[in-house]
């Protein structure tokens, strides 16, 4: 289905990447955003706010994280697209709503726009350390959907992505960018209507009276209904079955057959099944150069452009450096790591954090190859000739594998005169 | 031949169409009061002779959070303290949903405080009604805000000793349009009040005192479910319109029912209307 041009600004614009992620939204077909102001994400619900009533859309300002979360979810029940936008310590509020929305199978987009952290940590400034969390946050199995964006275009261009993907998995799905994203301006095209593909909500066509909420489709995903349209739902955060009915009623059962009641009758195998058994289809990944490369740089956001800077000095001295941009950072391309691992000396992966990714990287290679990881504790970003030195390090030292390296950047050679760790040994 | 009614007829419950009978019996103990208030709650509902299809119904967590899972319309059973913006989303996502809250004291009150106070400021078109009985059940009969003084919880082993909430005063101070408090005694007076309070466009909140035969009364002795309805008739005074500071409920002593607010205030629909209207 083709946008609806009310919906999308059509345009050349110079904004920064929160402006574009709202607009990304609106164009989506997003039409009710439940928001609490935190910095860096702010310009975002406010762009949305001014939008708003021209597009038959709602803002609301609720009065904390919890309650945006809970009326996205209760918005997007009655039928609308439905989305919130937040920052870290808002973030891990909303993460207990965030297991209600995956256990009803909601689908929501949650924009999280990320500072340094933990904690109020540096509002203003930049990090990339919720992406685990973005993963594992709520209590609980199940599996979300997380997109990692590196410039204003592709704000708007991944928040459209992150809806269509929310609609077609009913999942909640994270716009994982970084305050250096959402606050970095550029030029931004927002093409015509016809030209954004959009997702529509994948409504029940069957009769009335035969509508199971929990009863899927070949794809695992079960089509969705709204409230008000008379099919009378029970909606529940307990284990339920396939009716959407809790599974307690066996609690005369002894143990052992409660237990088997639950697993045969649970829909919770299919919270992670219908991302896992589809995750071909879901992610999404930018490459280069990695017919021949010997090291492969892995990043994602602000971090990806970084690194492309020092992947084109290390191409330019000679090094057979490859690139590999998460655009989906869940669910992780495992498969395609593997493969990686088995003929390249190494990984480089630079993230704002003290190591996340790094360890998926590690645990997907296999012992086939190493992994080293360019940390940085936020506030910035990485120095490019500190990702050029992990590659050339990886080159120079070509040992067997170990486990995660941690590079020594200028930064803390400067400060600490050593690695950290090396610092805290001493 | 009208008055004959078959076999099948009579083994039908009267609110069988208001009911998810598939799904009883219902979790509650004997000589609990919330199934009172759902009966008041569907009586209420037959006698507006409402679209059920229109309706919704959202619970939090708690005894009283099972309610939505009984209820055979819409319903939501959301996490603990979460029912309020909730169902504020599905009111602005859909205007011409009647939404109803039905939760506990501590769902609304304690960890939904904040929503609670929110949404009777903003004035939005939801009716609460609140079970209030004193203490935390479904967890197993911990001290709840709104357990009196010295009431005895499994975590006041030695008596409450903190001020207990005013529900109808919270309520009025932070906006809300209908306030009204009755126990699950007074079936009919609740029934009608949760009628007024539904046709009422804003933030209503009825409160419903109820017998906690399992928890609350047994750890303080007060005797079982029918003990609890006998003290009720002995010690509710109706007394209409009386100033909500006046609410306070102490222990085992006098419980002020009635309606004590009705007021007009625009709802949070109705003045974003008017502000966008032209």
């Amino acid at each position: 289905m083709k946008a609806n041009p009310r919906d999308v600004f059509t345009g050349t614009y110079y904004i920064d990447g929160d402006v574009a992620a709202a607009y990304g939204a609106l164009a989506a077909g997003c039409k009710f955003l439940g928001g609490y102001p935190i910095t860096p994400s702010t310009e975002a619900a406010e762009a949305f706010a001014r939008k708003a009533p021209y597009v038959g859309a709602q803002f609301i300002q609720m009065e904390d994280e919890l309650g945006s979360i809970a009326s996205v979810l209760g918005a997007s029940w009655s039928g609308k697209k439905s989305m919130t936008i937040t920052s870290g310590p808002g973030y891990s509020l909303m993460m207990e709503n965030i297991g209600l929305g995956a256990a009803m199978e909601i689908p929501f987009v949650i924009i999280n726009i990320q500072r340094s952290g933990p904690s109020t940590g540096v509002p203003t400034s930049t990090g990339q350390a919720d992406i685990m969390q973005s993963k594992w946050g709520a209590n609980g199995d199940y599996e979300v959907i997380a997109l990692a964006p590196e410039s204003p275009q592709e704000s708007f261009d991944f928040a459209i992505k992150a809806f269509n993907l929310a609609e077609r998995y009913r999942v909640p799905v994270m716009f994982m960018a970084d305050e250096c994203v959402g606050h970095m301006t550029e030029k931004v095209v927002i093409p015509d209507a016809s030209e954004i593909e959009v997702e529509p909500r994948r409504f029940y066509q069957g009769k009335k009276e035969e509508y199971i909420p929990y009863r899927r489709d070949q794809d695992l995903v079960p089509p969705i209904v709204k409230a008000g349209d008379g099919y009378h739902l029970y909606i529940t955060g307990l284990t339920h079955d396939e009716r959407g009915y809790p599974l307690l009623d066996h609690r005369s059962l002894p143990k052992i057959e409660k237990a088997k009641v639950i697993h045969k009758k649970s829909t919770n195998p299919y919270l992670v099944d219908k991302i896992r058994k589809n995750k071909d289809e879901i992610i999404e990944m930018q490459e280069d150069h990695l017919e021949d490369a010997e090291v492969v740089i892995v990043s994602y956001g602000i971090t990806s452009r970084v690194a492309y800077r020092a992947f084109e000095q290390a191409r330019q001295e000679g090094i057979k450096v490859g690139m590999l941009r998460l655009i989906t950072v869940w669910p992780f391309p495992d498969d395609r790591i593997a493969e990686l691992a088995k003929k390249v000396k190494g990984f480089v992966v630079p993230e704002i954090n003290y190591g996340q990714i790094v360890f998926e990287v590690d645990r997907c290679s296999h012992g086939k190859a190493n992994t080293i990881l360019v940390p940085h504790g936020g506030a910035s970003v990485h120095k490019p000739d500190d990702i050029l030195g992990a590659i050339k390090k990886i080159v120079k030292d070509n040992k067997k594998y170990e486990q995660v390296i941690e590079y020594t950047t200028t930064l803390e050679k400067t400060i600490f005169k050593g690695s950290l760790t090396e610092k805290i040994k001493k | 031949m009208e008055a004959i009614i078959t076999q099948q007829e009579a083994k039908r419950h009267p609110m069988d169409n208001l009911l998810r009978m598939d799904r009883m019996p219902h979790i509650w103990c004997p000589g609990c009061g919330i199934g009172n208030a759902v009966s008041a709650f569907a009586d209420a509902l037959d006698k507006l002779e409402y679209n059920l299809d229109k309706l919704c119904v959202v619970s939090g967590i708690g005894c009283t959070g099972r309610v939505a899972g009984y209820i055979k319309v819409d319903s939501f059973h959301t996490t603990h303290g979460r029912a309020i913006p909730f169902a504020t989303g599905i009111k602005l996502g859909n205007p011409d949903i009647k939404v109803v809250v039905i939760s506990g004291d501590g769902d609304l009150v304690s960890i939904g405080g904040n929503h609670f106070v929110h949404a009777a400021r903003r004035n939005i078109d939801l009716t609460v009604i609140c079970v209030n009985n004193f203490i935390y059940a479904m967890t197993g009969g911990q001290v709840a805000p709104t357990t009196p003084t010295p009431a005895y919880t499994t975590t006041s082993p030695f008596g409450n000793f903190e001020n207990p909430s005013n529900v109808p005063q919270l309520a009025e101070a932070a906006g809300a349009v209908y306030v009204a408090r009755w126990t699950a005694l007074h079936m009919r007076r609740l029934t009608y009040s949760i009628v007024d309070a539904l046709k009422k466009p804003g933030f209503s909140v009825v409160e419903v005192i109820s017998p906690c035969a399992m928890y609350y009364s047994r750890i303080n002795k007060l005797g079982d479910g029918l003990d609890m309805m006998k003290f009720y008739y002995d010690h509710s005074i109706i007394k209409h319109g009386e100033p909500t500071d006046h609410l306070e409920i102490d222990y085992q002593k006098e419980i002020i029912v009635g309606k004590f607010v009705d007021r007009e205030r625009p709802t949070y629909s109705e003045s974003m209307g008017k502000w966008f209207e032209d």
